[in-house]
């Protein structure tokens, strides 16, 4: 590796930009952050401050009080927001600017600039239409810092149309049962539903309590999810024949016992794996990712075509084999509590 | 063929016993012939097409992508036909319709080595990726997706509205698919001829005793021995010896195939001279040397002479046209004495029953079983008739307590199926002298058994977070975790480096509190060697 870029320093724990004392996604709280956007192994509260787009920031106010006034009537984090498209310039000389990831609301993928030398460290993203989020830009850049979720070959999304529509199709089959989705809270439960509407299923849409609160966020930023509805304020009858869509936690849990024979479905990239599937007791698995999958990923590679490409986050080794294969420089960077991320 | 996919994806996905036979019965009715017979082949005992192996889907594989992708994918995803499936490249040219379930065993069977590599990827050309699954697992002869044989047979006779019992008894007299059971069940014809075809009837099971208490004067008693269960047939002037799966191993055995030559079904254990187990006298090798004979097609004479099989025997099925199935033991027990002499002493004898007073008599007894029979002691009911599979109540299997030992987890592997996301495979090892004297680790064994799911995810954790070298999906740990093993025996073995092997290890308590440097060394396993 040449001695370029020695001013972005790759860490465990997040990535360091030396010259403006700040991290990128740290998973520590730290002075200064730069955060990609709203899921929890990128985001966190405790920070100084916190600079996102203002969606993320919304995100960010609603789980982890960033930007809030505590009791004293201070505020703990400072948020700053960088809408997509805009420049801040930072200590050092860097300048940040934030670049739509197409991964959920608000994810940006950060292009850092200094001394004459790009790198964009893009956060999760991926390549495909989501009604929820603008789509991800191609940008050019000399480093590319590049998530691998979904970094092997046997990882190609179907179409989403596909997928959505063996949930209608269950639900015309079994009309006394309903379909109970498990769909991570922030982003893949908002994409489902929207998906769902888009396909013409016009129905009121069933939803843990833990889903509330950000599908109503999404819907303060213009997201239009149709009529939903709380779970706990209904009775067994009057789901049946509808969609239900909680966290993946909550589907083997007694919660799941209130509604009337369902259908447990999962809306996850994993699903492609049918061992995975049968890990979780997934009924009806449901291929949909918010992560780039392979041919995404070696796609985004050969679009922005960067001298080097560090590979982070999931699945390294494939992905820096591709490169290889495919005469591009990279390396793998080790970050911890990453791999665990499941969506 | 994607009638089947569509099946063999609903049956992955389908937790509920009932909703399995549900969906087979169904497929079985609304299927045509040959197609359906294929199909239930496939579900239950599996095809074999000797072309067609894992390895073939490897080579074919690595033709098509880099060998390194290759191995990481079938690594993540833990099943060969699988990852083939979903990294088979999409056909560019416009391919004809996908083959039904017996073109595709047709075209299978016709395969050789010569032409596999071209032909099975034509074949995978013509299907989508679910169909490309279920070939290539039908085409492999493991289905492994939590259907048993059993479950095949009852959706069968579920489909078909005829007795489970019918259906087992008739399936061993016929070869895939099945034409003879279909005729009978499905078309009411004649039921297929058992008369004079050297069949396997499915065997009587036993259930573990756990904490139930019996009494004597219900219960008979015998050694458990280790060697394997098998059924030897004559009828017709044909003789078969059978597996406890009912697999056909005459070859494995020949020379008791001449050894009975009355018309009669026994039921016993198989296995080898020696003195292991009871004694001098009439006594047997452990499983050990058993094991030397398991698995050959062919035996060679000096085999054949250095460890020579014989057959405990312990029930009789059938003697000379009488079925005594209907009976119970004591009856079958007298029937079987009286014929065991009949035979010649070289190749049988009859397994003794173990006298006890009472239940806490017993138990002593069976404490001292080590030395006597390797596994422990068979409670069988005296008024029992003899029931195909495994009925509570009528007979036990009462194992000695297992040999624990202290060892050290050294690496890790992913398991394959449901667990193939964790490191559920360990291998572990004893110290070779005094750990804080410099010894060594050396591996004494592997277990992929004996803890909960939350303990799996815990050791899974230690394994990512320890983790000191990676060799392809092997990884080498930190050496500090203990794992106290359970085992039922150790005997000596030129494979592994230490030089012992362990029988059935699995994990018996994680010991999270201990320090490695405590684990036990070589020598304490040593001293629990009985060969
Ligand atoms: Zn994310
Ligand atoms: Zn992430």
């Amino acid at each position: 590796m040449s001695a370029d870029f020695s001013w972005i320093k790759p860490a465990p724990h997040g990535i360091y930009v030396e010259p403006a004392d700040c991290w990128v996604d740290p998973s520590q709280a730290v002075d200064n952050a730069l955060v990609t956007h709203g899921h929890a192994d990128h985001a966190r509260g405790g920070h100084g401050a916190t600079i996102a787009t203002p969606e993320t920031l919304a995100i960010m106010k609603l789980r982890y009080r960033t930007g809030a006034e505590d009791e004293n009537g201070e505020i703990p984090t400072k948020a700053t927001p960088v809408a997509y498209g805009e420049t801040i310039r930072l200590k050092g000389g860097v300048d940040a600017t934030y670049i739509p990831a197409g991964h959920v609301l608000g994810s940006a993928q950060i292009l850092l600039e200094h001394a004459g030398e790009k790198i964009i460290v893009t956060g999760d993203y991926k390549r495909r239409h989501d009604p929820t989020c603008p789509p991800f830009k191609v940008t050019k850049c000399d480093v590319l810092i590049t998530e691998a979720t979904f970094g092997l070959p046997v990882f190609t999304h179907p179409p989403i149309s596909g997928e959505i529509a063996k949930i209608t199709e269950r639900l015309a089959a079994y009309p006394d049962a309903c379909v109970l989705v498990g769909a991570y809270a922030l982003g893949k439960a908002q994409r489902v539903i929207a998906e769902l509407r888009a396909a013409g299923h016009m129905d009121p849409i069933y939803l843990h309590g833990a889903m509330e609160k950000m599908c109503r966020l999404y819907q303060e930023h213009g997201v239009d999810l149709g009529e939903l509805r709380l779970v706990s304020d209904h009775s067994k009858d009057d789901m049946r024949g509808a969609v239900v869509v909680a966290p993946p936690s909550a589907m083997n849990d007694r919660w799941s016992r209130r509604l009337p024979d369902p259908i447990t479905a999962m809306a996850s990239g994993w699903m492609r794996v049918r061992q995975r599937a049968r890990q979780r007791n997934v009924e009806l698995p449901l291929i949909i990712s918010d992560h780039a999958d392979w041919t995404e990923l070696t796609q985004t590679i050969r679009d922005v075509d960067p001298q080097e490409s560090w590979i982070t986050h999931g699945r390294e080794e494939a992905l820096l084999r591709w490169c290889q294969l495919n005469q591009r420089r990279a390396r793998a960077l080790a970050m911890v509590g990453r791999e665990e991320e499941d969506e | 063929m994607n009638e089947f996919a569509a099946l063999i994806d609903a049956l992955v996905y389908t937790r509920s016993r009932n909703e399995k036979l549900r969906l087979i019965a169904e497929y079985l009715r609304n299927t045509s012939d040959p197609d359906r017979g294929w199909a239930l082949a496939a579900l239950t005992d599996g095809l074999d097409f000797p072309a067609v192996k894992s390895s073939t889907i490897r080579n074919a594989m690595k033709e098509r992508v880099d060998p390194v992708l290759w191995t990481l994918s079938r690594d993540f995803v833990g099943d060969t036909a699988e990852t083939a499936s979903l990294l088979w490249p999409e056909p560019i040219a416009d391919q004809p319709e996908a083959p039904g379930v017996s073109e595709a065993v047709s075209l299978l069977s016709a395969m050789t080595r010569a032409n596999v590599l071209t032909e099975l990827p034509a074949l995978l050309d013509r299907l989508d990726s679910s169909g490309r699954y279920a070939l290539l697992k039908l085409a492999t002869g493991a289905m492994r997706i939590g259907i048993s044989a059993r479950l095949g047979k009852t959706a069968f006779a579920q489909a078909f509205g005829v007795s489970v019992d019918d259906v087992e008894e008739y399936w061993h007299a016929l070869k895939p698919p099945y034409s003879g059971l279909f005729e009978w069940a499905a078309d009411g014809g004649e039921p297929p001829d058992t008369e004079n075809i050297p069949l396997f009837r499915p065997f009587m099971l036993a259930h573990p005793l756990e904490d139930t208490i019996v009494s004597m004067d219900e219960y008979a008693a015998e050694w458990k021995w280790d060697g394997i269960r098998v059924q030897l047939v004559h009828v017709a002037g044909q003789t078969r010896l059978y597996s406890r799966s009912g697999d056909d191993i005459s070859a494995t055995f020949p020379e008791l195939l001449s050894a009975l030559e009355i018309p009669a079904v026994l039921d016993g254990e198989l296995l080898v001279r020696g003195t292991a187990q009871g004694g001098e006298e009439g006594g047997a090798a452990s499983f050990n040397a058993l094991q030397q004979r398991l698995g050959r097609k062919t035996v060679s004479k000096k085999m054949l002479a250095e460890a020579p099989a014989f057959v405990r025997l312990y029930d009789a099925i059938n003697i000379e046209g009488d079925d005594l199935r209907a009976l119970p033991w004591e009856n079958r027990r007298a029937r079987l004495e009286e014929f065991v002499p009949r035979l010649p002493e070289s190749h049988f004898d009859i397994s003794q029953i173990v006298e006890a007073e009472d239940f806490a008599q017993l138990a002593k007894i069976r404490e001292g079983t080590r030395d006597d029979a390797i596994e422990g002691l068979m409670l069988k009911k005296r008024d029992a008739p003899y029931i195909a599979g495994r009925k509570t109540g009528l007979w036990y299997k009462w194992k000695r307590d297992p040999l624990l030992i202290d060892c050290v987890m050294m690496y890790a592997q992913r398991g394959s199926g449901k667990r193939s996301s964790f490191y559920s495979d360990y291998t572990f090892g004893c110290w070779n002298g005094d750990p804080d004297q410099g010894a060594e680790l050396l591996p004494v064994g592997k277990a992929y058994s004996g803890f909960t799911d939350a303990e799996l995810k815990k050791l899974d954790k230690f394994v990512r977070q320890n983790t000191l070298n990676r060799f392809g999906p092997v990884r080498e740990v930190e050496k500090s975790m203990v794992l106290e093993i359970a085992f039922d025996s150790v005997h000596s073995s030129k494979r592994h480096k230490s030089g012992l092997a362990m029988r059935f290890p699995r994990i018996h308590r994680i010991r999270w509190d201990k320090p490695a440097h405590e684990a036990d060394r070589i020598d304490n396993l040593k001293a629990l060697m009985r060969d």
